[in-house]
């Protein structure tokens, strides 16, 4: 004799602790074992594209704060650089590296939330206090600079906004060093603890195939040992000045997602520890980039990408060379990566999703842009 | 005369562990705040002795909200059920070598028996939520909670065949003859006790059934206001209970050197296990439900009746 049974629709946020914001699951469970998963997003879509139609070049930077709000100066960056491809600016050298130091700032401190958040997600508490310690140590040094701590509005078409404070970049190495012995109390916390390695080791696994036909960018692709960086690959700005290496692992699962991210905030410390070697006085913005109302690209159209911490970010831009875009793409990493959950979760039960969800890494402003 | 001096004696106790709940709860905040590089609460009295209270407070103040779907009779009976076995549980132990409520010959098995009783709060509080995290908790916290129960009373026989009573005062009597506590020969005893007391408990790495990332809290997810706090002091009554059990098994109850009095050298020992709960809940993650199951049935009984037979022999042997 067999015992009737039925599957129960359980419905996961947008109102769900573990979603980090307003992003929608449907999963159908078979007691707790999934066996449908459907993503459902949208509830912050805000049209930036479309809006991007209406404003002057400069306007639109704000917007591109609130993408990856996580990491914001490397989306400011993206638009920027598809903008003065257009224009075909020269840029100062010291804006140059300014951007790179603050970049990778952003970047440890969004992959810090990343690792706060997920253990958080997985049911560990003090990580996530360890984690904002050293993430507020980033955000007070792009605070210093930017005069804002998440939407910084810093990077500019043709340059940067301000100049670094005097004594800046000495800060900066200091605080590089302290960051660095930081993240190395975090292996000692989480890294060799045995319920998480037996939470992640072989869980959500991504095969190389999936990663590429997908369209998969970032430290998830790289997980699964597809090796790819625009920094190395097409190298942007000035990274090609730096000495640093790409971690890759061949494992795919959630545990190679830790390892990477983990590997990864040491090489940008390396980066920026180089910039600040190298970095000189001068100028900080082209002559023509100051002035709001000069911008007007000529006619044509320009594609720019970059690494940011969640993947591959490239932004679209056409012109028909008036003082507006005539229109803008954004390319988002975390809206490409998420797509895949609907197939990485068939057969997992709600444990797991938890632990797979988090590994992605999206931000909600990203998602649905 | 007699009744009259039990209830007199059970208010106090009551009181008594209001009392220690209020103040576990400030400090299992004090104890994690620390360890994540905190202060923890400070801003009601100073150390912030008064936070609980406030809380209390504000939770008594709370509209009392049922869900319209929700089985009420149930609804409202699962919070009451859940507390009620793990205070009456507090009978049988004894505090000092005078101060106990019922000196009963069937100890170990009045408690394990009643404490056992909680568990029907968590499913029926999971149940008439008509919710589907809160059914998921429940679900799970039964599994766990029959799962472990086994290797919990597997690992307290040890100590009952080594003593030969089941009266808990016997058992520290015992211990007091012999020389020593009981932690020492039963360390493997000990070690299993603590690991199936903490899933018992539904504390971290164990707290599956509250999963907040997961399930949303679990089978509290509904509750509110004062249920909400019914729920959370069984919790913690719980957690002393087991304390309190642990203390008197393996540590010897109220024995130690006389410059203190027998109570207060209980309460110390059970902070120790009380220190410990919150300790493993600043460290460690959780555990997943596949991973919980499998180390409760397929290691920690078996070690468990590993211990038995090991002490069975040994008191053959050695004559004790």
């Amino acid at each position: 004799m067999s015992i009737k049974t039925e599957t129960m629709t359980l419905n996961m946020g947008p109102q769900h602790p573990s979603t980090h914001g307003v992003f929608r699951l449907l999963v159908e469970v078979d007691g707790e074992t999934i066996t449908k998963a459907e993503p459902v997003m949208g509830y912050l879509h805000r049209g930036s594209e479309k809006l991007a139609e209406n404003f002057l070049y400069t306007q639109f930077i704000p917007y591109t704060d609130r993408l990856d709000y996580l990491n914001a100066m490397t989306n400011n960056y993206v638009y920027c650089a598809a903008i003065e491809k257009l224009l075909e600016w020269e840029i100062p050298e010291r804006a140059d590296y300014l951007r790179v130091i603050v970049m990778e700032l952003n970047r440890i401190a969004s992959h810090l939330v990343w690792w706060g958040t997920y253990l958080l997600d997985i049911g560990a508490l003090s990580p996530f206090l360890y984690a904002f310690r050293d993430r507020d140590i980033c955000l007070d040094l792009l605070n210093e600079i930017s005069g804002a701590r998440m939407t910084f509005n810093y990077i500019r078409i043709g340059g940067v906004k301000w100049d670094a404070p005097e004594g800046w970049v000495d800060k900066v190495k200091e605080k590089v060093k302290e960051l660095r012995e930081n993240i190395a109390e975090y292996d000692t916390l989480v890294t060799g603890n045995e319920i998480f390695q037996a939470r992640t080791i072989g869980v959500g696994k991504l095969t190389k195939e999936q990663v590429i036909n997908w369209g998969i960018s970032g430290p998830l692709a790289r997980a699964s040992g597809v090796n790819i960086d625009i920094r190395k690959e097409e190298p942007y700005s000035i990274y090609d000045r730096f000495d640093f290496n790409i971690p890759t692992r061949e494992e795919g699962d959630v545990f190679a997602r830790y390892k990477v991210r983990i590997a990864e905030m040491y090489e940008s410390l390396k980066i920026i520890e180089q910039a600040c070697e190298q970095i000189d006085e001068g100028e900080i913005i082209h002559k023509k980039g100051a002035r709001i109302m000069m911008i007007k690209p000529p006619a044509g159209e320009a594609y720019t990408r970059a690494e940011a911490s969640k993947g591959e970010i490239g932004v679209y831009a056409v012109s028909n060379g008036k003082n507006k875009p005539y229109r803008i793409k954004l390319r988002r990493p975390s809206f490409v990566n998420v797509s895949i959950l609907q197939d990485l979760l068939i057969g997992e039960n709600i444990q797991n999703l938890v632990a797979i969800f988090g590994s992605l890494d999206i931000v909600l402003g990203e998602v649905d842009a | 005369m007699d009744l009259l001096y039990m209830v007199l004696f059970a208010v106090v106790v009551l009181l008594g562990l209001l009392g220690g709940v209020t103040y576990a709860i400030l400090f299992e905040r004090k104890v994690i705040g620390w360890m994540q590089i905190r202060n923890g609460p400070n801003r009601h009295g100073p150390w912030g002795l008064f936070q609980t209270i406030a809380d209390v407070l504000k939770l008594l103040m709370k509209e009392d909200i049922i869900p319209a779907a929700a089985d009420r009779k149930i609804f409202v009976l699962a919070p009451i059920l859940a507390f009620a076995p793990s205070f009456t549980v507090f009978a049988v132990l004894s505090w000092s070598d005078t101060l106990y409520a019922a000196d009963l010959n069937i100890g170990v098995l009045y408690f394990l028996g009643v404490s056992s009783m909680t568990m029907l709060g968590v499913l029926m509080g999971g149940w008439s939520s008509n919710n589907k995290y809160s059914l998921l908790g429940s679900i799970r916290g039964v599994a766990q909670m029959v799962s472990y129960e086994i290797p919990l009373v597997l690992s307290v026989l040890g100590v009952v065949i080594l003593s030969g009573t089941m009266n808990l005062r016997g058992i520290v009597q015992y211990q007091d003859d012999i020389g020593m506590w009981f932690i020492i020969p039963q360390f493997l005893g000990f070690v299993i006790y603590l690991i199936s007391a903490i899933a018992e408990l539904n504390r971290s790495p164990f707290d599956l059934p509250e999963a907040e990332s997961e399930l949303v809290s679990g089978y509290h997810t509904e509750y509110s206001g004062f249920r909400y706090a019914f729920f959370m002091l069984a919790e913690y009554t719980y957690a002393i209970a087991i304390s309190a059990f642990a203390t008197t098994l393996f540590l010897g109850g109220w024995l130690g050197p006389a410059f203190l009095p027998g109570i207060v050298w209980f309460i110390l020992k059970m902070c120790i296990f009380m220190f410990i709960w919150f300790w493993l809940r600043a460290t460690l993650p959780r555990a997943r439900v596949d991973h919980l199951m499998q180390f409760g049935w397929k290691v920690l009984i078996p070690l468990a009746l590993l211990n038995i037979v090991i002490t069975a022999v040994i008191k053959v042997w050695m004559g004790w």
